[in-house]
């Protein structure tokens, strides 16, 4: 409603304008957001001045034939604006073009926030470019990513901007721990940590202590096929099969191996899988019960 | 005539006390009270059961095996927040086995209304004369002794601290990675099941739920369910849970395809405590129905109030042909071996090759 009421006044004032030609408003084409600027008017007398921007009205009172100075408060969003002068006998108006100020702010996304090393094309980053008015920087704008791994290595990527938003895909390296990421444009920079883990177990295996009618089991330090040791708790899966039936325990890894004890009678086969990754199988005599 | 009114409604109240008593089964119930038969003494037992009269039920028993009281309260009314303590005993039902002179042996099918719904439980209760009387022999209980002793626990725990929701970009984590790792649709007389496993991918615990839709050829949705209490919600990283999902009322025919979501979510966990499932072996039960049966051991220091066992059963090719679940009504005692089976319908045993348990648990919090 309030949409209603401000447009058909305008319509009216505008449908107005070809019976004028007193005075006119002369606006520079285009201007940098938050930026001072003048209107040229002619014509003599007063008038009311209208400026309709994105976001933001302004209504005056101007003498016609003098610059109408126009403060860079009223027109930090980007977008068409119109000026509009009304007088006594009708309305003149002009629009002009408030364009994105220099970069001065990011908006980083970077996804996922944990990744499985070595992993191909599996960290998306994401940066969106604004002025300092939260305007989006549609000029193309290169945005600097940044990459330090834990491991002390550190490679840069130069990505231009597409409207506004520039778009990276990588893959993770090949050793565990934080992968600081910073996007940079100028003065602004932002950054993100994502936390490269261990990928699948590799090379699985178990060692047993038998007793008379116990087994000690242990695995050797749990790693992926990069040597990164999978993180404490997770579950590795012991299975013995004796006499007695089968016998599983999940067990999770505590500093670095996972741990389990089983009764044994007669003949058993014990092995060990940690998610989908089967280890070895090894098999072990106790006494019958 | 004043007198008349108080004693018309007396009357009316005492014949509608009278009617109460014989509808809520008052003559059943003093009958089955009464031991003049073997079947009369097992009856009049689970009436005391039924009715929480423990010390009238422990009083009819056959005391000769030396049980207590506590540990037949304890083993009938069940202990440490478990299962049982939640449950009352809905219904029962006995039938004669064997019968000599002195002795005889019945089966009773117990009905128990729980927490998680309706349980069935089927025991062998011997009873023996005793004079004019039948009495029923209660077997001891054999509860595990755990020596005295300090069990270090220092397994993992993970917190999730600082949720926000105002910080676009800057503090998201992700949801865990989660993989339903397989999928198998089997068809039974009265439902459809979608059944297989889900891993958890990641390095963070995930609370995980799998949901499927069966579509119609047109490719609208016939139904969709969730596997609701036939997963292990909470997995560990790497952690493989089976999962069960039921479609009553359907048939595989009208099914052209099936829509899986794994979904996940970060949530705290502790690794603690560790189940570990022994001497699993399929087997009959005394019913002659095959059963998955095995013995569950808390290898922690805490008690799980309550457990319940999923299986995973597969063919000669490793694909998963049937989950079972069951819930026992036994608390987890440290280091304390509890007993469980859950039911294979017989034409899905022939063809099990082999098979993963998964155990859940529930521990009450503590004050």
């Amino acid at each position: 409603m309030p949409k209603v009421i401000l447009t058909v006044p305008f319509s009216l004032m505008l449908l107005a304008l070809p019976a004028l030609g007193q005075s006119a408003l002369r606006a520079p084409s285009s201007v940098s957001a938050g930026s001072s600027f003048s209107i040229a008017t002619s014509g003599t007398g007063t008038a009311m001045l209208y400026l309709l921007g994105p976001s933001h009205v302004v209504k005056r009172a101007i003498e016609l034939g003098q610059d109408l100075p126009i403060a860079g408060s009223d027109v930090v969003a980007s977008g068409w604006y119109q000026a509009v002068a009304c007088e006594s006998g009708g309305c003149t108006s002009t629009t002009f073009q408030v364009l994105p100020s220099s970069p001065a702010r990011l908006r980083f996304l970077v996804h996922p926030s944990r990744v499985p090393v070595s992993a191909p094309d599996a960290i998306n980053a994401t940066a969106l470019v604004f002025d300092r008015f939260e305007n989006t920087v549609l000029e193309r704008t290169n945005v600097e990513f940044h990459f330090f791994s834990a491991a002390g290595s550190a490679f840069d990527r130069s990505v231009p901007t597409v409207r506004g938003i520039a778009w990276l895909q990588i893959g993770s390296t090949s050793k565990q721990g934080p992968l600081r990421v910073v996007a940079s444009v100028g003065e602004a920079a932002e950054a993100r940590i994502i936390q490269q883990v261990a990928s699948e177990a590799c090379g699985l295996r178990i060692q047993a202590i038998s007793g008379p009618r116990t087994v000690k089991l242990q695995t050797d330090p749990v790693r992926d096929c990069g040597g990164n040791p999978l993180p404490d708790g997770t579950v590795v899966s012991f299975t013995k099969i004796d006499d007695a039936g089968r016998s599983t325990v999940d067990t999770p890894i505590r500093k670095g191996v996972a741990s389990a004890q089983f009764a044994v009678s007669g003949r058993a086969r014990i092995s060990v899988a940690c998610g989908v990754v089967l280890g070895n199988e090894i098999s072990v005599n106790g006494e019958r019960r | 005539m004043r007198r008349a009114l108080p004693i018309f409604i007396a009357l009316v109240t005492g014949v509608l006390v009278a009617a109460g008593w014989w509808r809520a089964g008052g003559f059943a119930l003093h009958a089955e009270r009464s031991a003049g038969t073997a079947e009369q003494a097992v009856r009049a037992l689970m009436a005391d059961i039924q009715a929480r009269n423990w010390d009238h039920a422990f009083a009819t028993l056959d005391h000769a095996n030396g049980i207590q009281e506590p540990d037949f309260i304890q083993e009938i009314a069940g202990t440490n927040g478990s299962l049982r303590t939640y449950s009352v005993l809905q219904s029962f039902d006995a039938w004669l086995l064997h019968e000599d002179g002195n002795h005889s042996t019945f089966r009773v099918r117990m009905n128990w209304s729980s927490a998680v719904g309706s349980l069935d439980e089927l025991r062998d209760l011997s009873t023996v004369r005793d004079g004019n009387v039948w009495r029923v022999v209660w077997s001891k209980p054999n509860y595990p002794k755990v020596p005295l002793q300090v069990l270090p626990v220092n397994y993992l725990r993970w917190d999730v601290i600082g949720r926000r929701s105002d910080d676009w970009g800057a503090a998201s984590v992700d949801s865990p990675q989660v993989r339903i790792t397989s999928m198998n649709a089997v068809e039974r007389p009265d439902r459809v099941l979608i059944l297989g496993e889900v891993e958890n991918e990641d390095t963070v615990p995930a609370y995980v739920n799998v949901n499927a839709a069966l579509l119609k050829p047109d490719g609208s949705s016939l139904d969709e369910q969730g596997s609701f209490d036939a997963i292990s919600h909470k997995l560990l990283p790497k952690q493989v849970s089976p999962y069960r999902i039921d479609f009553p009322g359907l048939r595989l025919s009208q099914v052209k395809s099936v829509r899986m979501d794994a979904r996940a979510l970060l949530v705290p966990a502790s690794a603690d405590p560790v189940i570990s499932v022994e001497n699993q072996s399929i087997d009959k039960d005394v019913v002659g129905r095959k059963v998955l049966k095995g013995v569950l051991v808390n290898q922690s220091g805490q008690t799980v109030n309550i457990a319940q066992v999923l299986a995973a059963f597969y063919d000669a090719n490793g694909k998963v042909i049937w989950v079972s679940d069951g819930y026992l009504d036994q608390a987890l005692l440290p280091q304390g071996p509890v007993p469980f089976a859950v039911s294979i319908p017989d034409e899905v045993a022939a063809r099990v090759h082999s098979y993963h348990v998964a155990v859940n648990h529930y521990i009450a919090p503590t004050a």
